[in-house]
């Protein structure tokens, strides 16, 4: 394949690390894979919405639920950190307070998408 | 136009949004477009926080009856329900532009003419579909 890299651009090592596009196609997916799920959880909301503990409990112990549900947090999890992180690097141009914000978006994410999970894991395999 | 000839005409400017920091004056017309991308990167921002409230709904059903129950107590009050409306219209639109973008992405619908008239279709879907879920959370039992 031809390079249309200039001398000067190889030397220096900038430009792409051959997955630039990685985190574009990412959002992409996440995003199609969010369509249904969404759609899913607004009738999740409704039907628990109009349901107590009991049924609640009930719900999510329904073996297709829960996997809807891992599914569904997982992936906004995944799709809110990357959303966010672009809207830190849009305008955030000081070096520190962009680095700090984008470490505590991916922890902020990690930890409530794990605490999330991890909850309906504990009700849909008995623990509540 | 003959009394324009006789001052100078105003020279080009570069893209940009505002004339001077915030507040000053705006130096593009709003348009629908403008409105949807805004809103697109606005409502993500609010559906983070939604995200939030919904990782708090799982943690408080493990926790057990007491604090599930007070959860949907805070919720279903007034200002919960408020909430809830707005990140109701919030999934709505971020799910009808997304796709939006994701025609885009493919190449298609990139004309102004289309733009608009997907911006328009985007807003009504929002509108509508936010109605329809609460007339049926009224209908259900859910409010």
């Amino acid at each position: 394949m031809v390079s249309y890299r200039t001398p000067l651009g190889r030397a220096r090592g900038l430009g792409s690390a051959k997955h630039g596009a990685s985190h574009w196609v990412a959002e992409r997916v996440s995003s199609i894979a969010l369509v249904p799920l969404v759609i899913w959880a607004v009738y999740g909301v409704l039907r628990l919405a109009a349901g107590d503990y009991g049924f609640a409990v009930h719900w999510v112990q329904d073996p297709l639920n829960a996997t809807l549900l891992v599914l569904t947090l997982a992936i906004s999890f995944w799709h809110m950190q990357s959303g966010m992180r672009v809207v830190v690097e849009d305008y955030i141009h000081k070096a520190l307070t962009k680095s700090a914000l984008l470490l505590l978006n991916l922890f902020v994410c990690g930890l409530a998408g794990a605490l999330a999970i991890f909850s309906i894991l504990k009700v849909a395999l008995g623990g509540a | 136009m003959t009394e324009a000839s006789n001052t100078p005409r105003e020279r080009p400017v570069s893209p940009h949004l505002v004339t001077g920091g915030l507040g000053s004056p705006l130096l593009w017309r709003w348009h629908i477009t403008m409105w949807t991308s805004i809103l697109h990167r606005a409502t993500g921002v609010a559906l983070y926080v939604g995200a939030l409230i919904a990782a708090a709904w799982a943690i408080s059903l493990a926790e057990g009856p007491d604090a599930y129950a007070g959860f949907k107590g805070l919720l279903g009050s007034v200002p919960g329900k408020v909430v809830m409306f707005g990140l109701t219209v919030c999934i709505f639109y971020h799910l009808a532009n997304g796709i939006r973008h994701l025609v885009w992405d493919t190449g298609h619908g990139l004309d102004v003419k289309s733009a608009n008239a997907s911006a328009v279709v985007v807003f009504a879907f929002a509108a509508a579909a936010s109605l329809a879920i609460w007339g049926i959370a009224g209908m259900t039992g859910a409010l």
